[in-house]
């Protein structure tokens, strides 16, 4: 694997060079060469080798100096719309999405959630009607980061509220740019806008944009989210990472601002921030040895407390000093730094750590009903057709 | 980066461990001897120091040890927790030995790592690493005074006696034990007092600090130990027990308390295998990352301990049933080496993040 990515290497030397200018031709040159996803099948920018060999591929690269495909210029597509297509997608459709997904020359959203399906995300009422070799969309989806410059859409809609809800969805792409499709921004408690709303009206998708059979969107989502999951697990960080690090630097470098009772509470939140990492560090050397925990739950919770309780400190110990926010503009970027904000935005973001990508509540219930395996909760909406759920 | 995980022998040895102590120390027979006249019990430390090997594990194997690491040794302190064992292996195996093992004290070794002996060191347990006070004066050999509170004294043939002119080896028949009606029976405690003992001096003051260190790294994964027992118990009893039709463990509100558990616990396990590397590779951050243990995980412990209570509701809070044995070991541990507010005092100069100016 090694003496192919030199070969490419050799052969790309100018694209890689100019591989900050231009990436989209030197990331397509790397698409081309099987070198995007290894273990994906050749012809779709892969090898069909193992995993594993991925790791090789990126060290070589970056040895030779080429810039990685940071994730965070598509990271619905290339971190979720990519393994779900690769799944459940036919050979014409790897072949149409695959290579400008992982050159970002078309960025990709997620329209799941609705207003009135969150957690309880298979309730979805969005609806899709036969016509022809066409399907008419109709609905509201919400919490659509990206979708402002988005060209395509991961999509599930109701196609049949006859039968229960999981056997009736369907899982479609969507051209963002399709009449009947309108992006607005959603505005957060923070004042910026980093997500959307989606309103479809009338909006039409060819047959050939379904991924998977009709009625199996919901198998096709666990894709989706599975790999969401995988890519909010653990990681390495350094002590004092984040938010905890910006407390311990404000209380090093403003003697004035300590008390005994805030040297209290610093400490809490350090030992916290401390176990939260080595908890992290753990479950990475879990996944690392090919043993993943069942942990991994947890880890979302952990860094939401943690966040919550650090930036609420942090405008306590700053006092009145917190209450001068930076700035409520409604400012639309999709990657906001967080540490370059005022306090009280650090305080409101991180309460949307306990209610984006599953709520803690909900990632309570899997913990004890999958890892605990603990009963059920008593439902009454797995048997009835979706149309008589009580709504 | 230090390996947080459980190797192949460390597994093997919890489970050899624990069929030991399912089969020779029930929780039936823990609760029956705390009020015998033997708190201690004599024949599964044999089973497990003698027979097991496991009371030299932490000693070279030059010295008649197993040659293995705090790593190993944290793995039995867990086992131990989760039975609340009433044998003296942290106060005799971990922290007596390592003082020893700091000391150079080569000619004692060999009995403790055998198991044919047990030690102590003779400070009140709530001693935090670096906070030893001696309370015994010590003329021409002799020692003169009383030490309160002191866990894990009972069972011990050999006295560790920290003096203002440095550690001492006493002979226990030398000293006068009175035991303490204790909080927590299953780790009972004595007070002791030294007319004129003869001791031998073996080493400094800072041997006993080693030896605190590495006993309050080690009882982290004894809390991690504790702590699962009463999540495992929890969870067993919720899909057990049914009230108004239903399954305890189908409500919610139920379901988010053991899940948050599981949650704290999970954590916990993480910073007990970290202070327990750190132990056995003498990293440098051991004092840090004992402060962070031991400001850590006692909560969680005692919380576990409460839950299970709670959760059990009427039958929990009974003396029958084993709830209040874990209770007690989960608050006695969590005031052992020193309070958490203690250990995140010294967190806070280690980090350098001082108290107010």
């Amino acid at each position: 694997m090694r003496a192919r990515v030199g070969e490419f290497v050799a052969a790309n030397a100018t694209l890689i060079a100019r591989g900050d200018v231009d990436p989209a031709a030197y990331l397509g040159a790397r698409f081309d060469a099987g070198l995007a996803w290894v273990h994906f099948p050749v012809g779709c920018g892969g090898l069909g080798a193992d995993r594993s060999l991925q790791h090789v591929v990126e060290t070589a690269l970056a040895e030779a100096g080429a810039p990685p495909n940071d994730p965070r210029r598509n990271p619905i597509g290339l971190g979720m719309a990519a393994p779900t297509i690769l799944r459940h997608g036919t050979d014409a459709q790897r072949h149409q999405y695959l290579r400008p997904l992982w050159t970002g020359e078309e960025i990709w959203c997620q329209l799941f959630s609705e207003p009135g399906a969150g957690s309880d995300l298979a309730g979805l009422g969005a609806r899709g009607v036969r016509d022809g070799d066409d399907w008419v969309v109709n609905g509201q989806k919400v919490w659509t980061s990206l979708a402002h410059h988005a060209h395509r859409a991961i999509l599930i809609v109701r196609t049949d509220p006859t039968v229960p809800k999981h056997v009736g969805m369907t899982y479609f792409v969507l051209d963002m740019h399709a009449p009947g499709v309108e992006v607005r921004p959603l505005r957060q408690a923070t004042g910026e806008a980093e997500f959307n709303e989606i309103f479809l009206t009338d909006a039409r998708i060819p047959d050939t944009d379904r991924l998977g059979a009709v009625g199996d969107g919901w198998k096709v989502a666990q894709t989706t989210l599975m790999n969401e999951r995988v890519a909010i697990g653990g990681g390495v960080v350094p002590r004092e990472f984040g938010e905890i690090g910006v407390l311990a630097s404000i209380w090093r470098d403003r003697p004035a601002l300590r008390t005994p009772a805030g040297q209290e509470t610093l400490m809490q939140l350090w030992v916290q921030g401390e176990a939260a990492r080595l908890f992290g560090m753990r479950l990475a050397q879990q996944l690392a040895a090919g043993q993943p925990g069942p942990e991994g739950s947890a880890s979302k919770i952990i860094y939401a407390r943690l966040m919550q309780q650090a930036t609420s400190f942090e405008m306590d110990l700053l006092g009145g000093e917190a209450l001068r926010q930076d700035t409520w503009d409604m400012n639309r970027d999709s990657l906001v730094d967080f540490f370059a904000r005022s306090p009280g935005h650090r305080y409101l973001r991180a309460k949307g750590n306990s209610i984006e990508g599953g709520t803690s509540e909900i990632l309570r219930n899997i913990i004890a009903e999958r890892i605990l395996d603990l009963p059920r909760e008593t439902r009454n909406d797995v048997e009835l057709p979706w149309k008589d759920l009580p709504k | 980066m230090i390996d947080l995980l459980y190797s192949d022998i460390d597994e093997q040895l919890r489970s050899s461990l624990r069929s030991v102590l399912a089969a020779r120390s029930p929780w039936t027979e823990v609760l029956a001897r705390t009020e015998s006249d033997k708190t201690y019990d004599a024949d599964l430390w044999r089973a497990v120091a003698v027979d097991m090997g496991l009371a030299g594990l932490i000693v070279p194997e030059d010295l008649g040890g197993a040659g293995a690491s705090y790593r190993e040794a944290a793995v039995v302190c867990e086992e131990l927790g989760r039975a609340v064992a009433p044998i003296p292996f942290l106060g005799s195996a971990i922290v007596a030995t390592t003082a020893l093992l700091s000391a150079g004290a080569t000619d004692l070794l060999p009995d403790l790592a055998s198991g044919t002996r047990a030690a102590v060191l003779v400070v009140p347990f709530a001693t935090a690493p670096g906070g030893i006070t001696p309370t015994v004066a010590v003329e021409g050999g002799r020692l003169t005074g009383t030490v309160t509170t002191v866990a894990e004294a009972l069972p011990a043939d050999l006295l560790l006696v920290p003096t203002p002119g440095g550690l001492y080896a006493v002979e226990a028949a030398q000293a006068l034990l009175i035991p303490v009606t204790s909080f927590d029976m299953t780790r009972q405690l004595a007070d002791i007092t030294f007319d004129g003992a003869t001791g031998t001096r073996i080493g400094d003051l800072a041997a006993a600090d080693v030896g605190l260190r590495a006993g309050a790294a080690l009882l982290a994964s004894e809390q991690l130990g504790v702590a699962e027992w009463c999540l495992e118990t929890t969870v067993a009893y919720l899909k057990t027990r049914y009230q108004f039709g239903r399954l305890l463990g189908s409500y919610q509100a139920l379901k988010h308390r053991v899940a948050d558990l599981y949650v704290d616990i999970s954590q916990a396990r993480a910073v007990a295998r970290y202070a327990a590397a750190c132990a056995a590779s003498e990293d440098p951050d051991l004092p840090v990352a004992v402060a962070v243990a031991q400001a850590f995980n006692p909560a969680i412990a005692v919380r576990a301990s409460e839950e299970c209570m709670q959760l059990h509701g009427g039958i929990g809070f009974t003396w029958e049933y084993p709830v209040h044995l874990y209770m007690k070991r989960a608050k006695s541990a969590a005031i052992a080496f020193g309070s958490a507010a203690a250990h995140r005092t010294e967190l806070a100069k280690l980090v350098n993040l001082p108290a107010s100016s």
